[in-house]
């Protein structure tokens, strides 16, 4: 059987996160392929819905990113990022997901090899854990 | 299941077009382009896609207002969600309350594989034991708890305060680790296949505990239960109470001496209690038998009670403001100085208008506000005991 390969969906700030992948791009920096990355204005804009529909679509981790405090375009999204994160991963707890397959990162737009490093060693980390608890949805019909 | 047979199941055709639906419903009173009546007469008439794609079928509260004034007993709010279900093979998912986390969740939980931490508040204060005959129900307290942080709601409160009142009547209740969402919000927004996937589960885990009696402390839980579990052919095949009826009972039979409470309180029916289910007397049974408690009626009350403006986390919006602020200022219009209730939901639903942020925060009446079980806990003498 092949090895198991996991999905990962990154929730990336259009400022600092997903400018980070695109550095990380153009200065070909090797890094897994397994992560589908998601664009958004603001980390300060991502509900815990959209973390939640990720388990529900497949994923096997995700990770929420975005400017590090004192570098957000709108003052104060990575607060607001925090205060969502925390209540998502309790909720995630009780739900019996394991608290390894939700990462919180602040990469700024400069740190295009941290972006690398970040998936790199998040996909060694899932490849131990396996597919996500919720992998057995995946096929079933899922309300969009 | 098409138009055609939901007309037929809720005997919609009787319907007289009086429009006594439309002059009562909550919603239409604040909504103006919200009216049963029609609704109802789209379906009669046929317009299948005006009354599918029609954004207001997730406006309705299925609060059972209109149900209960209805000359022809025409079952709108079961109208409602079997219409949902079809808006939903078609698309149309309302406009979810929360984002549709609380949705979201419930789908997750479908998972076979999932092993939930939901028992982890449990602290040893509480007896509890896996040889009961009689189970308690904790339903979605454990994922309401972060969720609700921030308007200063303690959902998993008002399930330690049932155990308390549990044990003090010498029941050491049941809880099961692997309970899943009783499915009432997905089945009320019309997502048939989910709730059936817990339904299964939740009969199943109950059929193999073998216990006689389940003990409720949210009313959503135990109308899915009682009612819509068996509609479905899901049979737990024991004996279901709220614990505002196990109260009532016991208190009739054992005659259990509460401390003095000196407070003057209200009390809103929550429609899955009392429209839903009848049960009007055993919270009031219960408020009578605290000494000093002093229960002055709300201008609408019992049946005629007025819904907290939101079921089944959808389409929360202005209009489900405005109802909480009616029934607040209902309430601290009696001169009470504490508002009970017996459903985490309503309790949720009105905090959230008195922490609101809004322009409409400075009209917004506010009173302290506390589910029942709470109230007889904190009246409950230290070391009393009743026997069996």
């Amino acid at each position: 059987m092949a090895e198991f390969e996991p999905k990962i969906v990154a929730f990336a700030c259009n400022w600092c996160t997903y400018a980070a992948a695109d550095l990380a791009g153009t200065a070909r920096v090797q890094y897994p392929p397994n992560v589908y990355i998601v664009r958004l204005m603001c980390s300060g804009m991502i509900n815990p819905d959209y973390v939640l529909r990720a388990f529900e679509e497949g994923a096997d981790g995700v990770i929420v990113s975005g400017c590090h405090y004192t570098d957000c375009h709108y003052i104060d999204g990575p607060v607001k990022c925090d205060a969502m994160f925390a209540k998502l991963s309790k909720m995630m707890h009780v739900l019996g997901l394991e608290d390894e397959r939700l990462k919180r990162e602040m990469i700024s737009t400069s740190e295009g090899t941290v972006f690398a490093r970040v998936v790199t060693e998040f996909v060694e980390q899932l490849k131990k854990l396996g597919p996500s608890p919720f992998s057995s949805l995946r096929k079933e019909k899922v309300a969009v | 299941m098409n138009l055609e047979d939901i007309i037929q199941e809720t005997k919609t055709y009787y319907c007289l077009e009086c429009g006594k639906c439309t002059s009562v419903c909550p919603v239409a009173k604040y909504d103006p382009s919200f009216s049963p009546r029609a609704i109802i007469e789209d379906a009669l008439l046929g317009f299948e896609d005006e009354l599918i794609f029609n954004q207001k079928l997730f406006s309705c509260l299925t609060c059972y207002t209109c149900q209960q004034r209805c000359p022809c007993d025409v079952d709108f709010p079961v109208f409602i969600r079997k219409a949902r279900s079809i808006a939903q093979d078609n698309g149309q998912h309302g406009i979810c309350a929360h984002s549709g986390q609380l949705q979201s969740l419930a789908r997750l939980m479908t998972s076979p594989d999932i092993k939930q931490r939901r028992l982890e508040w449990l602290s040893d204060k509480y007896r509890t034991s896996d040889d009961s005959d009689v189970l308690f129900w904790v339903g979605c307290a454990p994922y309401f708890e972060p969720i609700f942080e921030d308007i200063e709601f303690r959902a998993l409160d008002i399930t330690e305060a049932s155990l308390k009142i549990l044990n003090l009547f010498g029941i050491e209740p049941r809880l099961l680790p692997n309970e899943k969402c009783c499915g009432h919000d997905v089945l009320w927004t019309g997502d048939i296949e989910t709730f059936k996937t817990l339904a299964e589960h939740n009969a199943a885990q109950i059929k193999e505990a073998g216990v006689k009696k389940i003990i409720f402390s949210c009313p959503e839980g135990y109308r899915t239960f009682k009612l819509d579990y068996p509609s479905y052919g899901f049979d737990v095949g024991c004996e279901l109470q709220h614990i505002s009826e196990f109260l009532a009972e016991r208190i009739e039979n054992d005659g259990l001496k509460f401390n003095e409470v000196k407070k003057k309180v209200t009390y809103q029916d929550p429609c899955r209690l009392g429209r839903h289910l009848g049960v009007y007397d055993a919270p009031r049974k219960i408020l009578e038998s605290i000494p000093g408690i002093e229960l002055v009626e709300m201008q609408y009350s019992r049946w005629d009670s007025i819904c907290c403006g939101t079921s089944a986390w959808t389409n929360c919006d202005s209009c489900s403001n405005m109802l909480r602020a009616e029934r607040l200022s209902e309430a601290t219009a009696t001169g009470a100085e504490t508002l009970i209730t017996c459903c985490p939901k309503c309790q949720t639903h009105f905090r959230c208008a008195m922490t609101d942020k809004g322009e409409e925060k400075r009209s917004m009446p506010n009173i302290e506000i506390m589910d029942l079980a709470n109230l007889v806990a904190n009246a409950i003498k230290e070391g009393a005991t009743v026997s069996k």
